[in-house]
């Protein structure tokens, strides 16, 4: 009997508790919107997440600093809810997923680097949510796998591979005049792969002779075997696009292996981190890029002030990249008719012209690939200094 | 020399370094299969963890490569037999899934315990003398020769050690017959933690040869050089030393072959295919013997 009876007291308690726990959360909020982001911050390429993930705060504090956003006549905070998705493509999925479903977020910026973008997209679409990429330049990101046609829902702030592909060969047998190229790739990642397979036609159809093609997984840190294939080859390039943590290894092993060429990188190298870890490996390659501050203008200059000014750092094209990304949707924003989902992508796909940090972007209808140009950069005194722009 | 036979020598010298540094792993995990029937499913972690310790030696302390490898050798060692008093010695009685399953979960911890002090990859400076001899069309990388010569030569001492010593003798007489040794007088105890000690320092120099060969380091990068040369030491035949090291030697060879003549991209399929097959023609691995049960 007193058994039961303390039971039942305690049941009261518990329930009058529970009751209670709604009475503090109901102070007076200012309207909120947020935006997802997801970034690499664990995995393979923390340095591409942070960058991105600062910028991304960077501009989300600047405009609420400024008052916030103003959408179809009201205004809101932009919060940002920022998820990790530690370079996997599962745990993409997931990210945007969490971000659609219980965190209701207006869009989303990211994934960075293709193997997370392409299944993140896949989930946007399929939620009808906006989604924009700094950073992925696989052209599968905005391409809808069954039909071969443009996603609605997926942008990016970038260039794709199929243009880069182009640049990098013409660089090579136009400014360099190479004839010969070797190429090593990480065939379990979705950007080396595709512009691996896209250098190679476009250097063949420039009248250029791939002489070796090989590959190796993630996570692969010997490539003696391949290395000393590509040694036997005895190319006049080589062709590495590969993220900054691979080119470390890869590039030191050449040059032991006595692999003397020219190396060439793609959009992937522009970390800083880089010449951490690859020291003097690099040292007079050439690769590709999205932005140089040796060639910034107005708007480019204040976000690298900015920048360096909360972060101690010079921003890296991941975080330009990002920036503009924000930009972009702060504008889809303000122009949308509604805070709705569909009214902000309609608005995104129709801007004609935004003055990014990284060059002017604007969509073309029909497409969610901008029209950009990529900047070629060399590795000189440790540094990364502007070569010359290649303009589609 | 043609130049296929100097492609082909090239090839040989990168399974030789592969191979020895999956020898130095393969090993640890033999000693302890040896001697306590247990897999140390901590022992890529503890590989990691001595790539890390040279990392930190050479960066913090600034430590040339000799102080830095005996430096990394001893940190290991006693890492080793920190993790055996603490969660393998509690649990010798225990079955053997629980034994496993805490090999497992100090793996772990150790991984996320680097991960939460260094959750970016790290550059390893350059300690070891780095030329690049041209013969003919060979390139001879000092780094290679130093990593092969110098596993060779711990190689024998252990070999020395356990056959020539009176702690060797202890350790495969321990192997032999866990129950009636200790009446003999040897202190069963401490010849374990020497075993463990022994096995981790070689995995310690390992790990140094590892990231000063590869100087990028993360905290994920015991796993699957920890299970390759786990795969080593059982196709060697596990619980042997001669068996871990034949075992690791052919291990290096076939991934470098697989990678020489197909693509790469084959290496990790084919390479496991035909352990898989060896294992299936002599259960035991190569120098493994059938050990009678005693009722």
């Amino acid at each position: 009997m007193k058994k039961n009876l303390s039971r039942f007291l305690n049941l009261l308690v518990l329930l009058a508790a529970m009751a209670l726990v709604g009475c503090g959360a109901r102070a007076p909020k200012e309207e909120t919107i947020k935006i997802g982001a997801i970034v690499e911050l664990t995995g393979d390429m923390p340095a591409v997440g942070a960058s991105s993930r600062n910028a991304a705060e960077l501009a989300v504090g600047a405009l609420n600093h400024a008052g916030g956003i103003v959408i179809a006549g009201k205004r809101y905070r932009v919060e940002l809810v920022t998820e990790d998705n530690a370079a996997k493509p599962d745990q993409s999925a997931a990210a945007a997923n969490k971000l659609i479903t219980q965190d209701e977020v207006i869009a989303i910026i990211g994934p960075n680097a293709s193997l997370g973008a392409i299944p993140a997209a896949e989930i946007a679409e399929a939620n009808r949510t906006l989604l924009i990429t700094p950073w992925s330049t696989n052209p599968k990101t905005t391409l809808d796998t069954a039909s071969g046609k443009p996603k609605h829902y997926v942008f990016r702030a970038c260039f794709t591979d199929p243009f880069e592909g182009r640049v990098l060969a013409g660089f090579i047998t136009g400014k360099l005049g190479a004839r010969r190229a070797a190429v090593l790739y990480d065939v379990a990642s979705e950007a080396p792969k595709s512009q691996a397979e896209l250098f190679r036609q476009t250097f063949e159809r420039l009248g250029g002779n791939v002489v070796a093609f090989e590959t190796y997984t993630t996570g692969d840190r010997d490539f003696s075997a391949q290395l000393t294939k590509i040694q036997s080859a005895k190319p006049d390039v080589v062709f590495l696009p590969a993220y900054y943590n691979d080119v470390g290894l890869i590039a030191q092993q050449a040059r032991r292996q006595g692999i003397d060429g020219i190396l060439i990188g793609s959009d992937a190298w522009s970390s800083p981190e880089l010449v951490k870890l690859a020291q003097g490996a690099v040292e007079g390659a050439y690769f590709a890029n999205h932005y140089s501050t040796d060639i910034a203008t107005p708007v480019a200059r204040e976000f690298i002030a900015a920048y360096q000014q909360k972060y101690g750092k010079i921003p890296d094209d991941v975080a330009a990249l990002t920036y503009d990304s924000m930009g972009l949707l702060f504008q889809a924003l303000k122009t949308a008719s509604a805070p709705e989902r569909q009214a902000v992508r309609d608005a995104m796909a129709a801007i004609s012209g935004y003055p990014g940090v990284t060059g002017d972007i604007r969509f073309t209808p029909g497409s969610g690939d901008p029209v950009k140009s990529v900047v070629m950069m060399q590795v000189k005194g440790g540094q990364f200094a502007w070569v010359t722009n290649a303009a589609p | 020399m043609t130049s296929a036979s100097v492609y082909w020598l090239q090839q040989i010298l990168n399974a030789l370094q592969l191979g020895s540094i999956y020898a130095l792993i393969a090993l640890g995990y033999s000693l302890v299969y040896g001697i306590l029937t247990m897999i140390n499913f901590a022992h890529g972690d503890v590989f990691m963890v001595g790539g890390f310790l040279c990392f930190l030696a050479a960066t913090l302390l600034g430590l040339p490569f000799v102080p830095t490898l005996l430096l990394t050798m001893t940190a290991t060692a006693g890492l080793g037999v920190i993790i055996e008093r603490m969660a393998y010695k509690p649990l010798r009685n225990a079955p053997r899934v629980s034994a496993i399953i805490t090999a497992l979960g100090v793996g772990l911890f150790l991984e996320n315990l680097t991960l939460a002090f260094y959750p970016y990859p790290q550059h390893v400076p350059p300690l070891l003398l780095n030329v690049t001899w041209r013969l003919g069309g060979l390139a001879l990388s000092s780094l290679q020769l130093i990593v092969i010569s110098l596993s060779l030569t711990l190689m024998l001492v252990l070999d020395y050690v356990v056959r020539r010593t009176m702690v060797g003798l202890a350790m495969r007489a321990i192997s032999w017959d866990k129950t009636y040794v200790p009446l003999m007088g040897v202190p069963v105890n401490l010849i374990i933690s020497i075993t463990f000690a022994i096995g981790a320092g070689l995995a310690g120099a390992a790990g140094t040869m590892y990231s000063l060969a590869y100087p990028v380091i993360d905290p994920y990068m015991g796993i699957m050089v920890g299970w390759k040369a786990f795969i080593a030491a059982v196709v060697g035949g596990i619980g042997t030393i001669r068996g871990a090291m034949i075992g690791a030697y052919i291990l290096g060879g076939v991934e470098i072959i697989v990678v020489a003549l197909l693509p790469s991209t084959y290496r990790d399929l084919v390479v496991f295919s035909l352990l898989l097959a060896l294992i299936v023609i002599r259960p035991h691995g190569i120098l493994g013997a059938p050990r009678a049960q005693k009722v």
